[in-house]
């Protein structure tokens, strides 16, 4: 592999080629695990970790996957990887694994994780798989993080940083500030609207991604 | 992990695409994915435990109104606990209305989590008395008595349970040491509405339960359970609280889960029987967990009654 190619699997999916803003994949825990900028960051760790060593353990055996049980062998890979994510993060991050809840769980039915496994990992090598991996994980960690990072902080005014705590950004009102909280932020709807809006933001600087007619 | 199992198949000229192959495949796969899978469940399990005793620990202290979020870790709950003597209380049974503590079982082993929902460990409630929605509850409940620096009783907190709008929540109620007042209130676990019923989590209704604006009485003076969740702004006698707004059928659950645990069929004797000072707290002191049999399996033994039996194996 040329350096210049893995270059590009490793970030072309970051903005050119986004899973989540391209691809539409993986919607359904953007929405569900962005209330706070902390959960959002945990599962875009995991989700990444996940894709990258799927895709490299699916690639290193591709060639002895039976074409009839493709899917599953690669199923059992993915879940197999989950389940360990879950089992560190219960060690570990115990509070944040409480919040993740069955989220951890359903990374196995994240579209992004099976359709790089099937797409790309099934053609190459390894080490490539593997960046093509980490690649669609931090793609898909961008939309999560600002997700998390906008819906929080007007949501619930406060900022949870991991490892350093959380942080009061907007005082609310409740508590004696200025700023009243935009419930909106804190439902799902609103990560539709912020997805869409980067979208739009996508589309504006790389415009060959925009649809023809 | 893959990669060795694979390597020793190429030099027999493997075909996975045959049918013996597609099952040498499958099964070689299966049993590297459970072996890494059992290696990571069982290594994990102690720090999981211990996270699982932690989280409980955890929010005894905040019901106790002891604990400090922007102060407190995990590391600080040992010191915290120093004044608060756990016990475990045999819930009233059939022919045993009463209740008794219970020193027959270790408190280290004795998982009440997993007891309340085998048939060993629980029972069944009556239909017209289960006004929680719960089914089933526990034989043995954990009691903790949180004690002021003399020594003496300040509060003692209940784990309670019962059923909301979408979901069972769980927490644990502090009940002053007259046995009448509310200290506190939280839930740990629950599936209500965020913004709604997830308000059950809003400090500021927690303060309330502590009393914070004004004494809220949980039981009457002739200890009948007189607490009144009402319609937020018309709370006006002192068993009165108000509800979450937008959030009727979830503050009516902890209502009525209030109502079933300190009634007649859960804690109430209890109460009544520490009210009148009957209750020796200091000699109803539980046997240290066996060091050589710390599995719960070890602690099987026939005469402990209302026995976990729980294996502690998922992961819930």
């Amino acid at each position: 592999m040329s350096s210049q190619k893995a270059k590009d699997v490793l970030f072309d999916p970051v903005f050119k080629n986004n899973p989540i803003a391209l691809q539409i994949l993986g919607i359904c825990s953007a929405l569900a695990v962005t209330t706070r900028f902390d959960k959002a960051f945990v599962m875009a760790v995991s989700v990444t970790v996940v894709t990258a060593f799927s895709s490299m353990f699916v690639s290193i055996i591709r060639n002895y996957i039976p074409t009839s049980i493709r899917i599953i062998v690669e199923m059992t890979i993915i879940s197999t990887l989950v389940i360990l994510v879950d089992q560190f993060l219960k060690a570990f991050v115990p509070a944040i694994a409480d919040q993740l809840s069955v989220f951890v769980g359903l990374i196995i039915t994240n579209c992004i994780v099976m359709g790089r496994a099937e797409g790309f990992a099934l053609k190459n090598s390894p080490g490539l798989s593997f960046l093509d991996g980490i690649g669609n994980g931090l793609g898909y960690s961008v939309i999560l993080l600002t997700l998390g990072l906008v819906r929080e902080i007007f949501g619930s005014g406060s900022l949870s940083l991991p490892v350093f705590g959380t942080l009061t950004v907007l005082p609310l009102t409740s508590d004696g500030g200025f700023y009243v909280r935009n419930g909106l932020m804190l439902t799902p709807p609103s990560a539709f609207f912020l997805i869409g809006l980067f979208i739009w933001g996508l589309r504006t600087v790389y415009p060959n991604q925009v649809e023809k007619d | 992990m893959q990669p060795n199992e694979t390597d020793i198949e190429e030099n027999k000229g493997f075909d996975p695409n045959s049918t013996s192959g597609t099952f040498i495949v499958a099964v070689v796969l299966c049993l590297v994915c459970a072996v890494a899978v059992s290696v990571a469940a069982v290594g994990l399990r102690d720090l999981q435990e211990q996270n699982a005793k932690n989280k409980m620990m955890r929010n005894v202290l905040i019901a106790a109104g002891i604990w400090d979020d922007t102060k407190h870790t995990d590391a600080d709950i040992p010191t915290l606990f120093e004044n608060i003597d756990t016990r475990l209380w045999n819930l009233p049974a059939e022919g045993k209305p009463s209740g008794s503590f219970n020193t027959e079982l270790s408190l280290d082993s004795y998982n009440q989590e997993d007891a309340a929902s085998t048939p060993a460990g629980s029972i069944e409630i009556a239909a017209d008395a289960d006004v929680a929605g719960i089914k089933r509850r526990e034989k043995v409940s954990r009691v903790y008595f949180v004690k002021d620096d003399a020594g003496k009783v300040k509060s003692i907190i209940l784990p309670i349970k019962g059923k909301g709008l979408w979901s069972t929540l769980y927490g644990f109620l502090a009940v002053d040491a007259t046995t009448r007042e509310s200290r506190g209130i939280t839930f740990y676990k629950h599936g209500e509405t965020p913004g709604l019923g997830g308000e059950v989590d809003n400090p500021k209704w927690k303060h309330k339960w502590r009393g914070g604006d004004s004494s809220l009485m949980l039981r009457g003076e002739d200890g009948k359970v007189s607490l009144d969740v009402v319609k937020p702004g018309n709370a006006s006698t002192a068993s009165q609280i108000d509800g979450l707004s937008g959030a009727t059928i979830t503050s009516n659950g902890v209502e009525n889960t209030i109502h079933y645990w300190l009634g007649p069929d859960a804690f109430g004797p209890f109460l009544d029987e520490f009210a009148s000072g009957k209750l020796d707290v200091a000699s109803a002191d539980n046997p240290p967990a066996a060091k050589e049999s710390e599995t719960p399996e070890g602690e099987r033994s026939p005469a402990a009654e209302g026995d976990s039996a729980g294996d502690g194996n998922s992961a819930s």
